[in-house]
C-alpha cells in the first residue's frame, strides 16, 4: 500500500497532517509517563515517609513562593561527592507526598534534599533573615520579611483539603483518621486530621519554637519547620542498600 | 515593488500582525531586561535590596516568562499569521478570534509577571501560571488553533507549505503538554493557589516532559516554521531540499517527545526512563542537523548576501547556533557528561545558546525582513541591523562562554576530593569562584539588550516613517482601516 503513497497526500489533506501529526507526537509521552503511574518499581517502600503537617506544608508553600527551587535542587544523586556532602541518595518514595515535585535543576546554592537537623533554628532564622552574616561569600538574598509576616493560617484547611483530593493522605473524618493511626501511629495522624489543622499548626509553631519568638506564628516558623524535616523522615540505617538498589 | 505591498495590505489582515510585531518587541526589551537583572543579582547579590519583589527567586520567572512567552510567543503568534495568509493566499479565518488572542495573550504575560512578583507560583519551572491564568492561555490557545487551522482550511493553494506543518505541529502539542502538565487542584474558587495533581517522581515526569517540549516544539519547531519561511524568501531561492523537510518535520516531532527525561538523570526517576531519553536526545542530532543543513545550504549560491545584508546574517548564525546547541544537547545527555553538567550553569549557558543564539536572532531576522513589508517601507536603519547584529554576537559569546566555564569549574570542585579522600571544596568555595564569571554573564548580557534597545529604536522609527508615507499617500492608511 506505500508503493503509490507519496508525501503529497498528507501536504494537501489538513484532516490528515493533522491525525498523523497527533500520532506522532503522542508516542513518547505515552510510552515513558503511563508506566509510571501502574509499575510498582517506581517507588520504594520504606517506613517513615508520612505527608507534611499544616505547619511544614505552610512552609513549603513559603519555599515555592520565594522561588527557592530556582537555586536549590532537593534531588541527591548516587555518587560519592554527593553522598559525602549531602548525605544518602534521594528516594523516589521521599518526595511522594511533594504537589509539586521540588527535584529542581540548579544548584546555585547547596541541594536541600537533606538539610533537615543539619543546622540549628537560631542558624536557620539568622541566615534567612541575613545569609552573609553566616555565610560571607552567600549570593543567597536576604529574606527579612518573613520573620516580620505573620502566617496566614486561615486557608490551611482549605490547603489540606486540595491536597487530600490529589491523593495526600490527610483525613477529613473519623474513618480516614482510624486510617492514618494504622499506617502512621497515633502522634502522626492527629497532625494530618484537617479539623485540626490550625490548633495543631499553632501548637507545632509554639512547641517548636524555630522562629525565637513564641507569641506569634511567623512565616519564619514555617519555613524552618519546613527546611527542618526535609530528609530526615527515613531512617537509612535501618535498610540495606540491596533493597533499595532494585528501584534504580 | 509598492504596487505589490499596496495590493497585499489589502489582500491580507495585516493590523493583528502589526500589533503582535510591536509587543514581541516590547516583551523582549522587558524581558532581557530582567535577564540582566537577575544576573547581575547573582553577581552583586545587594540588587536585591531586602524586597520580596524583585528578590531572585521571584524575579526569575518574571524573566523566562517574558522572554519564552512574551517574546518569543508574540513573534510566533505575528510571524504565524503571515506566513499562513501568504502561503495559502488567503486572509485570516476568525479575524475576531485572532483579535482576541492578542488582548488575550497579553494579559496571560502581564497578569503571570504580577502573579510571580506577588508571590502566587506553581513552583515548576516555566509552568509557573497559577490556574486561573493557565484556564486563560488554554482559551487563547483553542482560538489560536482554530484561526490557524480555519486559514489552512480555506487556502486557495491546494499544497500546505512546510512551514506551517511546523506552525501547526507547535500548536497542537503546546495544547497538549498545556493541559496536562497543569492539571491542579485549586485550594478554592477564589484563591490563587493550586496544588499540582501529581506527586514526586511522576510530577518531575509530566514537567520535564512539558519542559523539554516547550523547548522542542515552542522554541524550536516554531522557529523552524519561521525559518522556513523567512530563510527562503529572504535569500530568494527555494528551500535547499523538500525531502529534507518532509524527513525533518516527522522526524523532529516523532522524536521531540521522547527526550524530557534526560534532565532526570540519575535522579529518583526510574533508569530506563531517564536512559530511553537518553538515547533520543542522540538520535535528534540527526533531524536537527538535517533541519539547519537544509537552512544554510538554501543561501548556497547567494552566499554573497552574507556580506551585504546584515538580516540574511542574523538568519545564518542563528542557524549556525541551532546546529551547535543540537549538538551539545545531545552531549550533555549522556548520563557521564550529565553527571558533570547537571545542576550546573553549563545548563544555563546551554538553554541560551539555544534561546540568544537561535531563537532570538532568526525571530530578529525574521521581524527585520516582515516589519518593513507590513508598513509598507524600508527599514529606517540598516546600520544600525549591522550593530545589533555586532552587539548580539558579541552577547551571546560572552555568555555562553561565562556559563562554560563556570558551569564545568563548578561540576569539578563539587566533585573534587583531596589526597585523603575528602571533599575539597566546600559548596560556598565553588559560589565564591565563580563570581568574575557570573559578571561576566552579565555583561554579556547587556550587549544583547543594547543590541535589542537599537531594534527597538530602529522598529520604531521604521513604522512612523511607513505610517507618515501612509498618511501622504492616503489609500493605504484607509486600507488598513
Amino acid at each position: 500500500m506505500f508503493k503509490n503513497f507519496k508525501h503529497e497526500k498528507i501536504e494537501t489533506n489538513v484532516g490528515l497532517l493533522l491525525v498523523l501529526t497527533m500520532l506522532a507526537v503522542s508516542a513518547g509521552g505515552l510510552v515513558e509517563i503511563a508506566p509510571l503511574f501502574f509499575i510498582k518499581d517506581t517507588m520504594e517502600k520504606v517506613d517513615g515517609v508520612r505527608p507534611y503537617t499544616p505547619l511544614e506544608q505552610r512552609g513549603r508553600d513559603i519555599y515555592l513562593r520565594e522561588g527557592c527551587y530556582t537555586c536549590h535542587s532537593q534531588m541527591i544523586r548516587p555518587f560519592r561527592d554527593e553522598q559525602l556532602r549531602y548525605g544518602h541518595y534521594s528516594l523516589a518514595a521521599e518526595s511522594r507526598y511533594d504537589h509539586p515535585f521540588q527535584w529542581g535543576s540548579k544548584r546555585t546554592g547547596p541541594d536541600l534534599a537533606r538539610v533537615g537537623g543539619k543546622y540549628s533554628n537560631e542558624w536557620h532564622v539568622q541566615h534567612l533573615i541575613k545569609p552573609t552574616s553566616v555565610v560571607p561569600e552567600s549570593v543567597m538574598p536576604n529574606y527579612p520579611w518573613l520573620q516580620e509576616t505573620k502566617l496566614d493560617i486561615s486557608d490551611v484547611g482549605d490547603r489540606m483539603r486540595a491536597l487530600r483530593v490529589t491523593g495526600v493522605p490527610y483525613s477529613a473524618n473519623e474513618e480516614e483518621y482510624q486510617r492514618n493511626v494504622k499506617q502512621f501511629g497515633e502522634a502522626v495522624a492527629r497532625t494530618l486530621h484537617i479539623p485540626d489543622a490550625r490548633k495543631n499548626l499553632v501548637a507545632q509553631a509554639q512547641d517548636g519554637n524555630f522562629d525565637g519568638d513564641r507569641a506569634s506564628v511567623s512565616e519564619m516558623d514555617a519555613l524552618v519547620a519546613y527546611l527542618q524535616v526535609l530528609g530526615t523522615m527515613v531512617d537509612f540505617s535501618k535498610i540495606k542498600p540491596e533493597e533499595l538498589v532494585k528501584f534504580r | 515593488m509598492s504596487a505589490t505591498s499596496v495590493a497585499a495590505a489589502g489582500q491580507y489582515d495585516y493590523d493583528i500582525i502589526k500589533k503582535f510585531s510591536v509587543m514581541a518587541i516590547v516583551w523582549a526589551v522587558v524581558g532581557m531586561f530582567a535577564g540582566v537583572y537577575i544576573a547581575s543579582e547573582l553577581a552583586w547579590p545587594f540588587l536585591n535590596f531586602d524586597s520580596p519583589y524583585l528578590s531572585f527567586g521571584r524575579f526569575r520567572p518574571v524573566h523566562t516568562g517574558a522572554v519564552i512567552f512574551g517574546f518569543g510567543g508574540s513573534a510566533l503568534f505575528a510571524t504565524s499569521y503571515y506566513v499562513v495568509q501568504r502561503t495559502c493566499q488567503t486572509r485570516l479565518f476568525a479575524p475576531g478570534l485572532a483579535t482576541f488572542t492578542f488582548w488575550g495573550w497579553q494579559a496571560v504575560i502581564v497578569l503571570a509577571a504580577l502573579s510571580y512578583v506577588t508571590g502566587y507560583t506553581q513552583g515548576r519551572e516555566y509552568a509557573e501560571m497559577e490556574w486561573p491564568i493557565d484556564l486563560l492561555i488554554l482559551f487563547v490557545w483553542l482560538a489560536y488553533m482554530a484561526v490557524f487551522i480555519g486559514t489552512l482550511m480555506q487556502r486557495k493553494q491546494p499544497h500546505i507549505y512546510v512551514a506551517n506543518w511546523f506552525y501547526l505541529s507547535f500548536i497542537l502539542v503546546t495544547a497538549l503538554l498545556h493541559v496536562f502538565n497543569n492539571l491542579a487542584v485549586p485550594v478554592d474558587l477564589f484563591s490563587l493557589k493550586s496544588y499540582s495533581l501529581f506527586s514526586g517522581a511522576q510530577d518531575a515526569m509530566t514537567q520535564w516532559w512539558y519542559g523539554h517540549n516547550a523547548v522542542g516544539f515552542f522554541l524550536t519547531s516554531a522557529f523552524l516554521g519561521m525559518m522556513y519561511y523567512f530563510v527562503p524568501k529572504h535569500a530568494g531561492r527555494p528551500v535547499y531540499s523538500y525531502r529534507l523537510s518532509i524527513v525533518h518535520f516527522w522526524a523532529l516531532s516523532f522524536m521531540y517527545m521522547w527526550v524530557g527525561t534526560h534532565h532526570l538523570h540519575w535522579t529518583a526517576l526510574p533508569d530506563w526512563a531517564s536512559t530511553l531519553g537518553a538515547t533520543f536526545s542522540i538520535m535528534l542530532l540527526l533531524p536537527s542537523w538535517g533541519g539547519m543543513i537544509n537552512g544554510i545550504m538554501t543561501l548556497s549560491g547567494a552566499w554573497d548576501k552574507l556580506r551585504t545584508d546584515p538580516i540574511m546574517r542574523f538568519m545564518i548564525v542563528a542557524l549556525s547556533f541551532y546546529g551547535m546547541s543540537t549538538f551539545e544537547g545531545p552531549l550533555m545527555s549522556l548520563k557521564d557528561v550529565n553527571a558533570l553538567s547537571h545542576y550546573t550553569d553549563w545548563t544555563v549557558g546551554h538553554v541560551h545558546s539555544g534561546a540568544l543564539g537561535w531563537v532570538a536572532m532568526i525571530a530578529f531576522g525574521s521581524l527585520y525582513h516582515m516589519i518593513p513589508r507590513l508598513w509598507n517601507t524600508q527599514m529606517y536603519s540598516v546600520r544600525l541591523i549591522n550593530a545589533h547584529f555586532w552587539l548580539a554576537t558579541i552577547g551571546v559569546l560572552l555568555y555562553i562562554t561565562a556559563m562554560w566555564i563556570s558551569g564545568i569549574s563548578q561540576g569539578l570542585m563539587w566533585r573534587a576530593f583531596d589526597d585523603f579522600g575528602n571533599l575539597q571544596y566546600s559548596f560556598v568555595e565553588s559560589v565564591a569562584a565563580m563570581h568574575p564569571f557570573y559578571a561576566m554573564r552579565a555583561i554579556g548580557g547587556m550587549f544583547f539588550l543594547t543590541g535589542m534597545l537599537l531594534m527597538a529604536y530602529n522598529v520604531t522609527m521604521t513604522i512612523r516613517q511607513g505610517v507618515r508615507a501612509a498618511e501622504a499617500t492616503g489609500a493605504p492608511a484607509a486600507a488598513a482601516a
